[in-house]
């Protein structure tokens, strides 16, 4: 069966999800079992997966029996591996974590919203696992289609957001199908590596820099960098608890795994970074894309919009740490996919409890919360502590590689650019901390400070908050483990 | 915002169009799409899957697990179109309108209470318009054979141009002719919500599961050559039955969700007149 | 110039296709009506998949169907040249891309009517103006 893991990954949450949608008309108590059964086995098959991968190197699963390049592939290998291990994880622990706040917001559309989850984290896991660059396309699709719907089902702005983030995932998509267009008219071939092979002697043609140009562009918009991250701010911070902290932390970072995946394997690093000049021009992007997301985080009075603008300075980080071009960004820009999803699922969750328990999570609106929901709160000083990036939390670490990815590279402007953004994530959060901490807990008519009770979130959305918690400081205190073991052999051996 | 729109589309073009320099021209034999591929699906299709319909075979077999998103993705957008405009409203103890299908007499009943179903009267809304005698005569002779049609093409998806998603969706306009033509209430006493919304699920487990047969029995996902042992034939055959299934499955799911959406797009969730 | 007349014949189906993609595109940037964006997206996407369809002609070869039908698998199949058939493979994506169009469409136009049902008002502008007010 071990044989079969690549293909269980996705087939088992696919079909679970169907399976959901039909159950959910008849007795709805099914509905949450059998999503909490399939993304297990998921995250089961990953991590065997990611096992198998250690062990024996890179593997090809061919579907429907033909090889590559008649058939579709999967390729799976180190780098692959990591990602689908977090992406499975993290979906399992969001899913176990959310079930009261979905029962809370969605009422009697609770069926449909679990098949959607689950049809979402399918996309998810083969766009990560896939080798084939149609193949992607279509699941880019299913992850979007099933985003928006769960994005749309939040109170007031959501729909407007939404269709918002519809415009401008569709521009993504359609520049993407057209670069793969361009690159199969020039090769003949949809298959990765297939591609990979053909393109050497075609370097030097326009067709292919159009084709790497407008990939690239699609997948920039699909993953916010600045000036296409318009639609993430607004799409993420309406929407349902429980479908942004699906969301947030793993649609960006899989866009961010898919650009590396374009970089490493079709065209490779001799191409991205040796014969197209675009090296600079990106990192500056990026810098100015870090400013952007700190300085306007700094305007926010909302706590989930905050987080927002923190996710944007953040794929400015991966992608400046990607196209450094040297080992140690490349390293950076892989170890910060896993921590930044784990970071941004602990944020995300804290702010799910918030809003299951009070009304909103303006500042206004967390005076004095420690005294009510002190192990929350707690949780989000961990979560904190990461995102600033104090060791032992693993936001250490990869800012680490990052910034001596910058200084090996010359860039100084991007080290700057990190660092500056540290500190206003510093200033962002101690905000928080502070009105969180100390301002006396706002009832109205309250001047006595009395204590409160504690009325924590319950004990499903509690423990799953602490295990992401843990795990940050548990993969930063790993790191050189992930690092050596894994990031080492994902990164050809071409990079210094 | 027009000037930015409108740099932005013409440096895209240039763009394009500049990259376009090196291909291949227009209907070249030579291009490397042309000669890299497509030679062996051309060549080796009836030998391997004994489809003479190469677009069919390509589609269901060599990239079958394409087409099964492809159809997740169609499933995905009938759900997304039932969650988000769906409203399950209660029946307001108002008044209810009849009316008696021969006499054409409206009858009111008080609130509360209502007649029982029965063959006579139909439930009507205070829009109602009485539905045009030719379009609706002529449409209810029309549906049988446009769904036999549909039938056809699904069925000959192997020899002719067709398939699963053709024929599923003259299927599906079958059912929302009826609605258009008639109205909303009488094509749902015909594919009850419950039954359609059931059936767009299997349809597409009816493809992943075929596949999920062939894991079962050994092969890769998706396999067809696996099903020979189930079906008494030999693989190359069994690739070809393999097809049959998965675009029976295909239609069932693209038939069912283009009703959903239609059904919830036009009455905007209520299910009550449609257009 | 003779050479650039030659550029044209050659290879004006891409240039027609990539025009209509811009038209498309700068209507889902500049129109101010939701549903006016959303024909722009369908007209994007419509280019594209007339764009990869174009690449699948061949000079002189008929549609990809096998033309001796099913019973001559094995010895006496008749030779089958791949210059008689035109490319099936950008068919077999684009049958993907339109069902992929098709379903983005409905869920914009599903969005499109919560929008309205909502605010009352198509137009961009008005809803900014609406939500400001709040």
């Amino acid at each position: 069966m071990s044989q079969q893991y690549p293909a269980l990954l996705v087939i088992v949450p696919l079909i679970s999800a169907l399976v959901i949608s039909a159950a959910g008309w008849i007795n709805k108590r099914l509905c949450f079992p059998i999503a909490v059964a399939a993304l297990g086995v998921a995250a089961y098959s990953s991590i065997g997966l990611l096992l198998r991968v250690l062990d024996e190197g890179a593997i090809v699963y061919r579907l429907g029996g033909w090889d590559p390049p008649m058939g579709i592939a999967y390729y799976v290998d180190h780098l692959n591996g990591l990602v689908l291990a977090v992406v499975s994880v993290v979906a399992f622990l969001n899913l176990i974590a959310s079930k009261k706040s979905i029962e809370l917001e969605l009422g009697d559309k609770t069926a449909p919203f679990y098949a959607l989850y689950v049809l979402q984290v399918t996309g998810l896991l083969g766009i990560v696992a896939t080798g084939d660059a149609f193949n992607l396309y279509v699941l880019l699709e299913i992850t979007a289609l099933s985003g928006y719907a769960m994005l749309a089902m939040g109170k007031d702005r959501a729909q407007l957001s939404t269709l918002n983030y519809l415009y401008m995932g569709t521009i993504g998509a359609c520049f993407y199908l057209l670069g793969v267009g361009y690159l199969y008219i020039v090769t003949g071939s949809l298959n990765m590596v297939d591609i990979a092979n053909i393109l050497p002697s075609l370097y030097e043609s326009n067709a292919v820099l159009g084709a790497f140009i407008i990939c690239l562009v699609g997948v920039w918009v699909k993953m916010a960098f600045f000036p296409l991250h318009a639609w993430l701010p607004n799409a993420y911070t309406h929407g349902p608890s429980a479908a942004s902290s699906l969301i947030a932390p793993l649609v960006t970072k899989v866009m961010i795994y898919v650009m590396i995946r374009l970089i490493l394997t079709v065209f490779t690093p001799e191409f991205a970074f040796n014969i197209l000049a675009i090296s600079k021009p990106i990192v500056w992007l990026a810098c100015i894309a870090i400013f952007m997301g700190a300085i306007l985080a700094l305007a926010e009075r909302n706590l989930k919009k905050m987080l927002t603008y923190i996710i944007v300075a953040e794929v400015g980080y991966m992608v400046g740490g990607a196209w450094l071009g040297n080992r140690a960004g490349m390293t950076g820009a892989i170890l910060h996919i896993v921590n930044d999803a784990l970071m941004t699922l602990c944020a995300f969750l804290v702010v799910s409890n918030i809003a299951y328990k009070l009304k909103g999570y303006a500042f206004d609106d967390l005076k004095g919360l420690v005294r009510k929901m002190p192990f929350t709160m707690g949780a989000f000083v961990v979560a904190a502590l990461s995102i600033i990036g104090v060791p032992p939390t693993c936001g250490f670490f990869s800012k680490w590689y990052l910034i001596s990815g910058a200084i090996q590279a010359g860039q100084y402007a991007f080290m700057v650019a990190l660092l500056f953004s540290s500190l206003v994530n510093v200033v962002l959060f101690f905000r928080v901390i502070e009105i969180c901490y100390y301002e006396p807990f706002s009832d109205g008519h309250g001047h006595d400070q009395h204590a409160e009770p504690m009325a924590e979130a319950p004990l499903t959305m509690l423990v799953p908050l602490f295990i992401v918690a843990a795990g940050l400081v548990l993969v930063g205190i790993y790191t050189g483990d992930i690092v050596n073991k894994i990031i080492e052999f994902a990164i050809p051996q071409g990079i210094v | 915002m027009k000037i930015i729109g409108l740099i932005i589309a013409l440096v895209t073009g240039v763009l394009l169009i500049g990259a376009t320099g090196d291909f291949p021209d227009w209907a070249d034999p030579a291009s490397p799409a042309s000669t890299h591929l497509s030679p062996h699906f051309i060549e080796k299709t009836m030998e391997e899957t004994s489809v003479p319909n190469i677009v069919t075979a390509v589609l269901a077999d060599y990239r079958g697990y394409d087409t099964m998103y492809e159809t997740a993705v169609i499933f995905t957008a009938g759900l997304a179109c039932f969650i988000l405009l769906r409203i399950f409203v209660r029946e307001e103890p108002g008044d209810r309108l009849y009316r008696h299908l021969l006499t054409g007499v409206t009858v009111r009943v008080k609130e509360g209470m209502e007649l029982p179903p029965s063959e006579d009267f139909e439930r009507i809304d205070a829009t109602w318009t009485p539905p045009d005698l030719i379009i609706k005569t002529v449409c209810r002779f029309l549906i049988p054979f446009i769904q036999l049609f549909a039938l056809y093409v699904i069925a000959h998806g192997h020899h002719s141009p067709g398939g699963g998603f053709q024929g599923g969706v003259i299927l599906g306009a079958s059912i929302i002719l009826l609605a258009i033509s008639q109205d909303l209430r009488t094509s749902v006493r015909r594919l009850r919500e419950k039954l359609d919304a059931v059936l767009c699920a299997v349809g597409v487990i009816i493809y992943a599961g075929t596949g999920a047969l062939c894991l079962l029995l050994g092969l890769n996902f998706l396999d067809y050559s696996a099903l020979a042992s189930v079906l008494h034939c030999d693989p190359v055959t069994a690739r070809s039955h393999g097809i049959l299934i998965v675009e029976i499955g295909v239609g069932i799911a693209v038939m069912c969700t283009m009703i959903w959406i239609y059904n919830n797009v036009s009455s905007t969730g209520k299910y009550d007149e449609g257009l | 110039m003779g050479d650039l007349i030659q550029i044209v014949v050659a290879k004006y189906n891409y240039w027609i296709y990539i025009t209509l993609m811009m038209i498309g595109l700068y209507a889902m940037i500049v129109k101010n009506n939701l549903v006016k964006k959303i024909v722009g997206m369908n007209i994007f996407q419509t280019a594209i998949i007339l764009f990869y369809v174009s690449t699948g002609a061949k000079r002189g070869a008929t549609i990809p169907i096998l033309e001796h039908g099913h019973g001559d698998h094995g010895a006496g199949a008749h030779m089958v040249h791949a210059v008689d058939y035109i490319n099936p493979l950008p068919h077999v994506l684009m049958l993907t891309a339109i069902v992929v169009s098709v379903a983005t469409l409905g869920v914009a136009l599903a969005l499109a009517i919560r929008v309205y049902s909502r605010y009352n008002t198509l137009e961009e502008d008005e809803i900014l103006a609406q939500i400001r007010e709040k």
